[in-house]
């Protein structure tokens, strides 16, 4: 398949006085087109970063570090100039935010909010771009589109909310669209319906989504292809079906343990993962997960573990893999998260 | 809307009362007495006395108050004490020359400021942030009448570029005479407004180039200016609106100094002088016409809120 972005040795920095914070150390991933790519992980694990990144969304003291690329359209958006960048964000590449009523802007109606794109990318005179804020609505299932359009974001639900933030996304048909935790900030039930909503725009436009979120369910639902981060790097990557029943990296399942289940025990405690992540402030010289995981061996303090890639792409950077590592596979997997569909 | 306008209204009333009650004492506590314009120190005791009920000021406090309010209530904000005419006819003499002098500094200080306070919070710290620092903070400290007199001295003294005091010359009927009379006590005026406007509107862009709406209309692609003018300047507008409130009564008032300054003909001049010669029915009419202005200011101020802020408006329905 054709990856329509590559993102490669991506590497985020954030220059403070305390020094400079590596949050995202070397990351690499692409997306082909109608593709889903989740990444996961926990807060600080540098996965908005990422995201942001790829929008071009970093914000002094923040800096993209030379050697970054970021390919679409067969150019390193990196190197190019902000008019290349303002042209491709929203026009190819939108983003959804996690707190919609924060994201949009209270004094403009949501119609303005949407024409906007419109204007800015299409070419379209106000009022054109008015009634295709219109039908952009009507498209994501908000009622009485032709009224809500005027009105204001204070004056949309939680769930309408997030459909207003995808109908701006929408707007100007982007090839990708890059999702940060759009439905953390929702209740379950609309949290389903949202998803529900995602997953069909996809389908229908063959959209691209980068989905950014630590919920595994979310994940479960929607991505083909997974990305575990912890401490700015991916640690594993693979298709949803790997991951969630051949996890390969020790931080992984642990995520999967983590997980609630609604079979299991209630009397048990909920899993936890001891610790906390290293501070970005240091450099790493080892493992950076090794002061958690279970299975810390005596050269993961000392070196930083290599990748291996296994069949399907499924790669983990974890020494467990190297030939010399004796012993059984550790982990073993019910599977029961992810419902296979017959 | 209508009902919460009417409460408003209606609120205003006791506040208009207890003013009118304070400012009479208080003009009254002051020392001096406006009959001492009247009287020749070879008077007798009954001509002061005759003197003094022709003028109302025979009487307690409250029953000269009593006699002023009833009197106003009927429209009537009786006679000046010195000159002996209506004072509402002195202050509308007075009135459009000073609104146009104050409507002049207040339009140009909002212009300036706001461009001026959108780029300085834009660029924080950056050197033209700093530039416009500095300027905001020397408007800020000069003394206005120092300030004036410079002016006076710099520019009509001694280049003779505008006259040095009035508002017309003399058998002269243009409208650019006005004008020409008008630039150098407008520029004092807008001095400290627009380094004290640009203050606010600073702060308050860089708070909302914070806000997460920033960032989304970035996503969209929207270019840098665009996302001031279109989205970040309406977020701003809160405050002007609040501190335009609060300058609308000095619209009416004028400004004592700079108007004694320039020898400008207006409200500012005749408040001095009501003052200097404790012309109580002057001072009361004056005192009553700035409250009432105050308080409509600020009640058109939370109008506007509105109208800036849509999320107000429910409150304003309720």
């Amino acid at each position: 398949m054709n990856n329509i972005l590559e993102v490669k040795n991506l590497q985020v920095s954030y220059h403070t006085y305390a020094g400079e914070v590596k949050a995202v150390r070397g990351v690499d991933f692409s997306v082909s087109e109608g593709e889903t790519l989740a990444i996961v992980g926990e807060s600080g694990c540098g996965k908005t970063v990422s995201a942001k990144a790829v929008m071009g969304l970093i914000q002094t003291p923040g800096v993209i570090k030379e050697g970054s690329e970021i390919n679409y359209g067969g150019k390193n958006l990196v190197a190019q100039p902000e008019s290349e960048w303002e042209k491709y964000r929203g026009g190819e590449c939108a983003m959804i935010f996690q707190d919609a009523l924060a994201a949009l802007n209270p004094t403009l109606s949501v119609g303005k909010q949407i024409a906007e794109n419109l204007i800015i990318h299409r070419n379209c005179n106000k009022r054109e771009a008015m009634e295709k804020a219109v039908e952009l609505l009507e498209k994501v299932g908000i009622p009485e589109a032709d009224k809500r359009v005027k009105q204001y974001p204070h004056e949309f639900s939680g769930g309408m909310r997030q459909r207003v933030m995808i109908a701006i996304a929408l707007a100007c048909n982007p090839k990708i669209i890059i999702a940060d935790e759009p439905t953390t900030a929702l209740d379950v039930t609309i949290q389903a319906q949202i998803l529900e909503l995602l997953k069909e725009l996809q389908k229908e436009l063959k959209t691209s989504i980068i989905l950014i979120t630590h919920d595994l369910g979310v994940v479960a639902d929607m991505a083909d292809q997974i990305a575990v981060m912890y401490s700015g790097k991916i640690i594993e990557k693979g298709s949803g079906r790997d991951i969630f029943y051949h996890p390969r990296h020790p931080y992984t399942w642990s995520l999967l343990n983590a997980v609630p289940r609604l079979d299991g025990d209630r009397k048990k405690n909920l899993v936890s993962i001891e610790g906390t992540p290293p501070d970005l402030l240091l450099e790493l010289k080892g493992c950076p997960f090794v002061e958690r995981c279970a299975h810390c061996m005596n050269i993961c303090t000392r070196q930083a573990p290599p990748t291996f890639t296994f069949e399907n792409e499924h790669r983990a950077t974890c020494w467990l893999h190297h030939e010399k590592v004796q012993g059984e596979y550790p982990f073993e997997t019910g599977g029961a998260l992810c419902v296979e569909k017959a | 809307m209508k009902n919460y306008i009417l409460k408003r209204i209606v609120q205003m009333i006791p506040v208009l009362i207890l003013v009118s009650i304070f400012s009479f004492m208080i003009i009254h506590l002051a020392p001096g007495d406006p009959i001492n314009m009247y009287i020749r120190p070879d008077m007798t005791e009954e001509e002061i006395q005759i003197i003094r009920e022709d003028l109302g000021l025979d009487g307690t406090i409250v029953e000269q108050y009593v006699a002023w309010l009833k009197n106003v209530l009927r429209g009537n904000f009786g006679n000046s004490v010195i000159t002996h005419q209506p004072v509402a006819d002195q202050i509308f003499n007075k009135l459009p020359s000073t609104l146009l002098l104050m409507g002049t500094s207040f339009v140009l200080s909002i212009i300036i400021a706001i461009p001026l306070g959108l780029v300085s919070g834009m660029k924080k710290n950056k050197l033209v942030d700093q530039v416009i620092s500095i300027f905001s903070y020397i408007g800020i400290s000069i003394p206005s009448f120092w300030f004036a007199l410079m002016l006076i001295i710099v520019f009509s003294l001694n280049l003779h570029w505008f006259p040095t005091n009035g508002m017309r010359t003399i058998g002269v009927e243009s409208v650019l005479d006005v004008v020409w009379h008008l630039v150098l006590p407008s520029i004092v005026l807008s001095i400290d407004n627009i380094a004290v406007f640009t203050r606010y509107i600073r702060s308050n862009t860089i708070t909302q180039l914070e806000e997460e709406y920033v960032l989304t209309a970035k996503s969209k692609g929207v270019p840098k200016k665009r996302i001031m003018t279109g989205h970040v300047l309406k977020n701003c507008l809160l405050p002007i609106i609040t501190i335009a409130g609060m300058n609308l009564a000095s619209l009416v008032t004028g400004s004592f100094i700079i108007e004694s300054v320039f020898g400008w003909p207006g409200m500012g001049t005749l408040g001095m002088s009501a003052i200097n010669s404790r012309d109580y029915p002057m001072i009361m009419g004056f005192t009553m016409l700035s409250c009432l202005i105050l308080i409509v200011g600020n009640l058109i101020a939370d109008l506007l809120y509105s109208v800036a802020d849509p999320r107000i408006k429910q409150g304003v329905k309720r």
